[in-house]
């Protein structure tokens, strides 16, 4: 690694009033060599190296939270996924969209893709934002049998900046808590117990929100023997 | 409420206790005699001298050439992903208008980004590519900063000190060793760190859900502690595998605070005038709190439109309220008004929410805190445009009392300030006329999401976000197309190099003059007065400046939303 421009600049002091009269001088090849050894540190070396240890410390978490269910990964701890059915929790309005499987040059809507995060990025008095949330607070009022007009949890009928969002507010959930029990047979009780204990509190008492991990409830829902005679609607 | 106030001051004061740690930190670093091992292999890979003596214009050179060399190294690795290894998911390569865009978005410290990362970059190329000039815009930021602060210390000197020196010292002593440990820290909450590119699940529901994987941890801590705010994915730090927990939404908060706040009590210690620095920060401060309370206020108030439309947004035990579109359940209104306002306040452009959804003052105050560009401001350059202003403060003030104004015992004299001036024109001029000149031209119609006022923000917006070097955007807005790709790309050069060089020539100059003594007429700088005064220029000459283009944009909506007036 030695090299002759360190020996030349040092010792000999007769050079010094030379390359101080070209500002230039001697910057061109400290400069090239620079941006080379600043990428092998930076972009190989500190990445590879912060990838070898969390692996081995973190294993989980470093392979992306990964939830497993008899054996096939049905999910991320930190990743949303779509719910439809009756019987579970609804998580949040997602904008992600996918390619159109008929023509790839298009895209249409597809909710919590998670190989392209998206949000609105509506403004506040675009017309189709307001048109969005309209249509979502009806469709929610007679999904989960509310009176006509009722006031409906702002991230209910908001799509989150992700589009990738797993968790909702309590008074979300607490509104969908009836739908659901109904649905699966459950009494109500049971299904609030699961709804708390699957309520993730604000950490340290102050930072962040109060917020229920939708993927985790509705596999707790799922884990609940139905009730005798019951059909499991769940999947419905 | 109260609870969201108190997290508020809690997050400032452990800033604070931060800032003081840091900034000893940062002057033993920019002034210990001693060379770390890593350094001089550095000095000795580079085949540079470190006893070397540099004046402002070979230091200024050696920075900005170092630059353009690590630019076109970063431009090669985008224009040549297809032939590098990790890339399973076979992107294709930048087209090289989008790579000259990527290349001096990164290198600029602005981090704008006109792909979506999780379905174009691969691996090798968000390390090799973007994680390495993340690295270098921030480095080179911070060293500048200690040249131009040794700089203010010295008299009767043409010597600012050694760019490498400083670089390497940032380098080794600063970012490698936090980015580490931060990083191990933000996996253990759940960041992947990874050279896998994707993970399928088949869902409850029986769908197939793709996951894009990779190395995230390592690129979030450079990404805030060097106020880059470039993402992996193309929703930033709203993802939840780039910002999963509340715990690393406040890790990324810190971070982005950390260098600029240090950097004013570095100036302190390595000054001898401590209660300089202290007035720097409040300055830094107060603007802070200000916009803080107005985005926070305007979001938790909420959209009336949306309450018309069906939608609860009352704050209660059970939600947040506000106006949720565009945010995230985890962090709310409170963790996304801090955030909104540290990311555009120190300039990395992180985003934890979309901006483009955020309520029309509430999209105020990013804009208004990346023109006026010195609310903490970017790694290094934040204290920098702030002793512009300082500079121009003192200036003012002199004309005022009829005398010569001096700033740190150096009288000002009119190179200072043609230079100053030259610094302070150079960011509305790119900002006002590039957003002109994309007004003017015919397809801007065609990248905007949104119309009417909102429109002209999302356009004015892009150029604010390119000259501040935030890099956030009102992100509906299209960018990639060769023009704004072009032009936005000029916006940062012009932004980053004609604020920064300028400053570092005023700083040379300071340090050839002989100190003055202290006397009567002397207006003295490290007061509260001081400090009300050079908030009140920074707001003045920036409100004259930019007022009438943000009353087109968010203004106009402001009144447009409370009249009830839907844009098509």
């Amino acid at each position: 690694m030695s090299t002759p421009t360190m020996n030349t600049l040092t010792p000999t002091a007769p050079l010094a009033p030379a390359a101080a009269a070209s500002p230039l001088a001697g910057l061109l090849g400290p400069c090239l060599r620079g941006a080379v050894f600043v990428a092998l540190v930076t972009g190989l070396a500190y990445p590879l190296l912060t990838t070898g240890v969390a692996q081995l410390v973190l294993p989980r978490q470093a392979s992306g939270s990964l939830i497993e269910h008899g054996g096939a990964v049905v999910g991320s701890a930190l990743i949303g996924q779509a719910f439809s059915g009756a019987g579970y929790f609804h998580p949040r309005p997602s904008a992600t969209v996918g390619p159109d499987p008929q023509d790839a040059s298009k895209s249409l809507a597809v909710p919590y893709n998670a190989g392209a995060s998206g949000g609105s990025n509506q403004g506040p008095t675009n017309q189709g934002l307001i048109d969005s949330v309209t249509e979502r607070a009806a469709a929610y009022r007679q999904t989960n049998g509310l009176a006509a007009g009722a006031a409906v949890p702002v991230d209910a009928v908001t799509a989150s900046a992700s589009g990738l969002d797993p968790h909702i507010s309590v008074a979300n959930a607490q509104a969908q808590a009836a739908r659901v029990a109904r649905s699966r047979g459950l009494d109500p009780a049971q299904v609030q117990r699961l709804l708390a204990a699957h309520t993730e509190p604000r950490v340290l008492g102050v930072l962040g929100e109060p917020r229920v991990h939708v993927l985790r409830l509705n596999m707790a829902l799922d884990a609940v023997p139905a009730p005798a005679g019951q059909a499991p609607a769940a999947l419905k | 409420m109260g609870l969201n106030l108190l997290e508020f001051a809690l997050v400032l004061a452990v800033m604070t206790g931060l800032a003081i740690a840091m900034g000893r930190w940062l002057a033993h670093a920019f002034t210990d005699p001693r060379h770390w091992a890593p350094e001089r292999w550095s000095y000795r890979a580079l085949g540079v001298d470190p006893a070397e003596t540099m004046g402002w214009a070979r230091y200024g050179l050696a920075l900005l050439l170092s630059n353009a060399a690590m630019m076109g190294l970063g431009y090669l690795v985008l224009r040549l992903q297809g032939w590098l290894p990790l890339n399973d998911l076979g992107n294709a390569a930048q087209a090289p208008d989008l790579a000259f865009n990527t290349a001096a978005s990164f290198i600029t410290n602005t981090n704008w980004q006109a792909y979506a990362g999780e379905s174009s970059l691969s691996n090798a190329t968000q390390m090799g590519a973007i994680t390495f000039l993340m690295f270098c815009g921030a480095t080179a930021g911070v060293a500048a900063a200690g040249g131009f602060v040794r700089a203010l210390a010295r008299a009767d000197s043409q010597d600012i000190g050694n760019y490498w020196v400083d670089f390497m010292r940032m380098l080794w002593r600063v970012m490698l060793p936090l980015c580490f440990v931060m990083a191990l820290v933000y996996v253990w909450q759940g960041m992947p760190q990874t050279l896998t590119s994707q993970a399928t699940a088949t869902t409850l529901e029986g769908a197939r859900q793709q996951i894009i994987l990779g190395p995230v941890a390592s690129f979030e801590t450079i990404k805030h502690i060097g106020t880059n705010g470039g993402g992996f994915f193309s929703m930033n730090a709203a993802h939840p595998f780039e910002n999963p927990t509340p715990l690393t939404n406040l890790l990324h908060i810190l971070s982005m605070l950390l260098i600029p706040s240090a950097l004013t009590v570095a100036l302190g210690h390595m000054l001898l005038k401590r209660r300089q620095g202290w007035v720097f920060f409040g300055a830094f401060l107060i603007m802070f709190v200000g916009f803080l309370a107005l985005v926070y206020g305007a979001e938790q108030a909420g959209n009336p439109l949306l309450t018309q439309a069906g939608a609860d947004q009352r704050l209660s035990a059970t939600q947040p309220g506000g106006n949720m579109e565009g945010k995230e359940m985890r962090f709310g209104i409170a963790d996304t008004a801090l955030f909104v306002t540290t990311t555009t306040a120190a300039t990395t452009g992180s985003v934890n929410a979309m901006h483009d959804s955020l309520t029309p003052l509430g999209g105020f105050v990013p804009l208004a805190q990346m023109m006026l560009n010195c609310v903490f401001g970017g790694d290094g350059v934040g204290l920098i445009n702030l002793i512009q202003y300082a500079i121009l403060t003192v200036f003012l003030a002199g004309m005022m009392i009829g005398r010569t104004p001096e700033f740190l015992g150096k009288k000002i004299e009119a190179r200072e300030i043609k230079l100053v001036m030259l610094s302070v024109l150079a960011h509305p001029a790119s900002i006002l006329g590039f957003t002109a000149l994309a007004m003017l031209w015919p397809d801007t119609g065609a990248s905007l999401a949104n119309r009417g006022p909102h429109g002209f923000s999302e356009v004015l917006y892009a150029y604010t976000s390119g000259t501040a070097n935030n890099g956030s955007a009102f992100a509906g807005f299209n960018a990639n197309t060769p023009f704004f790709n072009t032009t936005i790309g000029l916006a940062m050069l012009a932004g980053r190099y004609l604020t920064l060089l300028p400053m570092l020539a005023v700083a040379g100059s300071l340090a050839a003059k002989k100190t003055v003594a202290v006397g009567p007429g002397t207006f003295p700088t490290a007061t509260p007065l001081f400090m009300g005064l050079l908030v009140f220029v920074v707001l003045v000459v920036g409100g004259l400046t930019f007022l009438p283009a943000l009353a087109l944009g968010p203004l106009v909506e402001q009144l447009q939303m409370t009249a009830g007036q839907l844009t098509p």
